[in-house]
C-alpha cells in the first residue's frame, strides 16, 4: 500500500469512527419461516424449467451419455471437457493445459454440482472440482450432474450446507446465460453456456 | 456523451423525453413489465415482508458498524492473499486503478458492470490514459459503442429501441442493415466480445456482497460476462462502495433470495460468483474499497438508511416519474428515487431539482427489498433545501402565500370563493398563459357550486356541530 492510500485508509475509518452508531441485533433466521417444498424434486425441475434450463432423470452415468447422444449440438461436438468420466470421457485433456485461454474452443463441458436449490434451480459448483473455473462460462453448451439426494429447499439450506468457504471459487449457476438487454426480449446464449442441462441421479 | 449539466433541472431534462409520447409510453410499459415480473417473484414467497425485515436490520447493523468490518474484511481478505486498497474518492479510486494496469503493463480491459465504476467515471479515465476499456455487459457495451451512458442501473439499454441497436450494431459490429432481431444482435455481440474477452488483459468487476468474516466477494449477472472476464486474465480488480459489506456468509442467503427477484423477477441470477482470493498463485486479485462521500452519508440520521441500497432498480422500474422521464433526465450516475436521494447528497446544488421529481406515491419505499423509507427522505431532501435556500424563488414564494393563506382562515375561504368563481368565468386565454406552467397539457378542473365548509353547513348531522367543537379544542 502506498502511503497516499494508508493516509486514505486512515481518514476514511476515522471519518466512520467519528459517528458512532447505535446497531441493533444481527438477527438469525428461523427455518419455520422460510419456503419449504412438499415436492422438492418437482419444485426444483419446474424452476430450472422455468429459468431456461432442461432437467433430466437418470438412474446410471451411461444414461447420462445416452440422453447427451440424443442432443444434436452434442453429436456435432468435438472439444469435450469432463469431470465426470464415467459419464462422458473428454476429448480435451484439462491436466495438460496450463492457460485458460486453450479452452476457448470447448464445445461441451460436463461437470459435477454439489447440490440443486428448489426454490431458484441454482446449482452450487465448487471450484475445487474444476482444473480450470473458466471452463463452465466458455463452453457453448455446459451439462451439469447432481444427485437427487441433493436437492435443498431454499438459500438459507444452500448457504448453511457451503459451511465456512474454502478459498478460491464456488458458483450457483441458475440455468443458461442470458440477456433481456434489447428490448426486454429474453435471448439464451449471452456469453456463457447456449444451454443448460441438468442430470440427476439418484 | 450526454452532457453533464452543471445544475440538473430535471423539469426541462425530462422535457425531450416527456413531449414524444409514444417514447414516453414505450418506456412506461417496458419498466410496467419488470415491474410485474418482481411482483409476481415477491409474492411466489411468502416470507417476503420477513426477508425485507431481516435484509433492512443487516444492513442497518452493517452501517452502524462499518469501520470494524471493514477492517475485519480487510483482514480476512487479506489473508486469502488479496490485495486491499483503500479510496478515499473518485479520483484515488481511478488513480489506483491505473497505477495497477501501468504496472502490469495493461492495454487492455474487459469490465463488468459495475455502478462505482461508472459514479467514478473511470472508464474515460481510463481511456483518456490510453487504455482500451470494453464493457461487456451487453447493455453497457450498446450504450458504449453508441457513446451513451447507462440510464438505469441493471437495465443501461432500456431506452434504447431495438431498431436503434440494430444500426449502432451495423455500424460498430457489421451486422446487416436493418436488423433488429434481438436474438441476432445478441449473437452478433456474442461473437464481438468474444475477441474482446480473450484479449483483455486485466478483468474489472464490481461487487454484489462482500463478506467480513470470510474476505470474500460476490459478484452476480445473467450474462455470465464478470465470470468470464476475470477467469480468463491473471489479474482481477474489484471496485466496490464500503457500504457493500454484509457481516456473514450466511446473510448472503437473504440477498440472493432479495436482489434479482426485485431487480428483473428472476428467482436468482445466472451466475452468482463468490470469489474468496485470487485464483491461484500465479494470480492477483485487488480489492478497491472507496469512499467517495459514502461515510458523510453515514453521518446523517435522516439520510443513512440510503447506504443500505443493494442496487436492485425496482424503486426506479416502479416510479412514475422515471418510467415516464427516462433515466437521462435525472442527470446523475443512479437516477430514479434512490439516485434523487443519494445525488443531492454527493452535490445539494447540482441536484437540487431531483427531491420534486417525485409524486410522493410511495411506491418505491414499498418495493425496496431493504426497506429504505425512500419517499420519506426525498420529502426530507425538500426540507433541507428549502432551508439551504436552494429552491427557486418562485416556489418559495409561492410556498410562503400558501402558508399565509392556511394560517387565515377568512383569507382562505374568500381565496376558495374567488378560485371558484374565477375558475368558471375566465376564458382559457387567461388561465393557459405561459406563466402557468401547471396548465401546461392540462386542463383546469369544473369548480364545485359551493365549498366543502358550504357543503357540510347543511348537511352535518344534528350534534356533530358540538362534536367537530369539542375535537378542537
Ligand atoms: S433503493 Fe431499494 S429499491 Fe431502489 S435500488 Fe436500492 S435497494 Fe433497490
Amino acid at each position: 500500500m502506498s502511503e497516499a492510500q494508508s493516509n486514505s485508509r486512515q481518514i476514511i475509518l476515522d471519518r466512520l469512527k467519528g459517528c458512532i452508531v447505535d446497531a441493533p441485533e444481527l438477527p438469525t433466521i428461523d427455518p419455520a419461516r422460510v419456503i419449504q417444498f412438499e415436492d422438492r424434486l418437482q419444485q426444483f425441475q419446474d424452476t430450472l424449467a422455468s429459468v431456461g434450463g432442461e432437467a433430466h432423470l437418470v438412474n446410471t452415468p451411461s444414461e447420462i451419455r445416452e440422453k447427451l447422444q440424443t442432443i444434436e449440438v452434442f453429436q456435432s461436438a468435438r472439444r469435450i471437457a469432463s469431470t465426470v468420466p464415467d459419464a462422458v470421457t473428454p476429448t480435451v485433456d484439462l491436466a495438460t493445459i496450463d492457460d485458460p485461454h486453450a479452452l476457448s474452443t470447448l464445445d461441451w463441458t460436463i461437470v459435477r454440482g454439489e447440490f440443486g436449490v428448489a426454490e431458484n434451480g441454482a446449482i452450487w459448483i465448487d471450484g475445487k472440482t474444476l482444473p480450470h473455473r473458466v471452463m463452465i462460462f466458455i463452453a457453448q453448451y455446459l451439462a451439469i450432474v447432481i444427485s437427487r439426494s441433493d436437492l435443498l429447499n431454499n438459500m438459507h439450506e444452500a448457504y448453511a450446507r457451503i459451511g465456512t468457504p474454502d478459498p478460491g471459487f464456488g458458483v450457483f449457476v441458475s440455468g443458461p446465460s442470458k440477456t433481456a438487454d434489447i428490448e426486454q426480449s429474453l435471448v439464451l446464449g449471452a456469453h456463457g453456456c447456449r444451454k443448460l442441462q441438468v442430470f440427476l441421479l439418484p | 456523451m450526454t452532457s453533464t449539466l452543471p445544475i440538473v433541472d430535471h423539469p426541462s431534462a425530462a422535457r425531450e423525453f416527456v413531449t414524444n409520447e409514444p417514447r414516453s409510453h414505450w418506456h412506461d410499459d417496458s419498466l410496467w413489465f419488470v415491474r410485474s415480473k418482481r411482483d409476481k417473484q415477491a409474492q411466489s414467497i411468502p416470507e417476503w415482508e420477513y426477508l425485507r425485515e431481516q435484509a433492512s436490520t443487516i444492513k442497518n447493523h452493517t452501517i452502524a458498524k462499518l469501520p470494524e468490518y471493514l477492517q475485519q474484511f480487510e483482514a480476512n481478505a487479506t489473508r486469502l492473499g488479496a490485495v486491499v486498497h483503500w479510496a478515499a474518492d473518485a479520483e484515488e479510486h481511478n488513480r489506483i486503478v491505473l497505477e495497477l494496469l501501468r504496472r502490469n503493463d495493461t492495454l487492455r480491459i474487459v469490465k463488468s458492470k459495475s455502478m462505482l465504476t461508472e459514479e467514478c467515471g473511470l472508464n474515460e479515465y481510463l481511456i483518456d490514459n490510453g487504455i482500451e476499456v470494453v464493457d461487456t455487459d451487453l447493455g453497457e457495451r450498446i450504450v458504449q459503442l453508441r457513446g451513451e451512458t447507462p440510464s438505469h442501473i441493471v437495465l443501461p439499454a432500456i431506452h434504447i429501441k431495438k431498431e436503434e441497436v440494430g444500426d449502432t450494431f451495423h455500424q460498430h459490429l457489421g451486422t446487416r442493415a436493418g436488423e433488429s432481431d434481438p436474438q441476432v444482435l445478441t449473437e452478433a455481440a456474442r461473437g464481438h466480445l468474444r475477441g474482446k474477452f480473450l484479449s483483455g488483459e486485466v478483468g474489472i468487476t464490481g461487487v454484489n456482497f462482500a463478506i467480513a468474516d470470510t474476505g470474500g466477494l460476490v459478484v452476480c449477472t445473467n450474462e455470465g460476462n464478470a465470470d468470464l472476464g476475470v477467469s480468463l486474465p491473471r489479474i482481477h480488480i474489484a471496485c466496490m462502495g464500503i457500504e457493500k459489506l454484509v457481516p456473514r456468509f450466511q446473510d448472503l442467503s437473504v440477498f440472493t433470495r432479495l436482489l434479482a427477484r426485485s431487480a428483473t423477477g428472476q428467482p436468482i441470477t445466472s451466475y452468482t460468483s463468490h470469489f474468496h482470493g485470487p485464483r491461484d498463485e500465479n494470480s492477483e486479485l485487488h480489492i478497491v474499497l472507496v469512499d467517495n462521500g459514502r461515510s458523510k452519508i453515514r453521518d446523517s440520521k435522516t439520510f443513512r438508511e440510503s447506504l443500505n441500497c443493494i442496487r436492485c432498480g425496482a424503486c426506479m422500474n416502479t416510479c412514475p416519474v422515471y418510467r415516464r422521464s427516462g433515466g437521462h433526465s435525472y442527470r446523475a450516475t443512479v437516477p430514479g428515487p434512490i439516485g434523487s436521494v443519494l445525488g443531492p447528497a454527493k452535490n445539494a446544488k447540482a441536484h437540487k431539482s431531483l427531491p420534486f421529481a417525485c409524486s410522493l406515491c410511495g411506491s418505491c419505499t414499498d418495493v425496496c427489498p431493504v426497506k429504505i423509507p425512500l419517499h420519506h427522505q426525498l420529502l426530507a431532501w425538500r426540507k433541507v433545501l428549502v432551508g439551504k435556500r436552494l429552491v427557486a424563488w418562485n416556489k418559495r414564494m409561492a410556498m410562503k402565500a400558501a402558508s399565509f393563506l392556511f394560517r387565515n382562515p377568512t383569507l382562505f375561504a374568500a381565496a376558495g370563493y374567488f378560485g371558484r368563481v374565477s375558475l368558471k368565468v375566465l376564458p382559457k386565454s387567461l388561465t393557459h398563459n405561459r406563466f402557468n406552467t401547471w396548465a401546461k397539457d392540462r386542463d383546469l378542473p369544473e369548480p364545485p357550486k359551493e365549498s366543502f365548509h358550504e357543503w357540510y353547513a347543511k348537511n352535518r348531522p344534528s350534534g356533530a356541530a358540538t362534536a367537530s367543537k369539542e375535537e378542537r379544542s
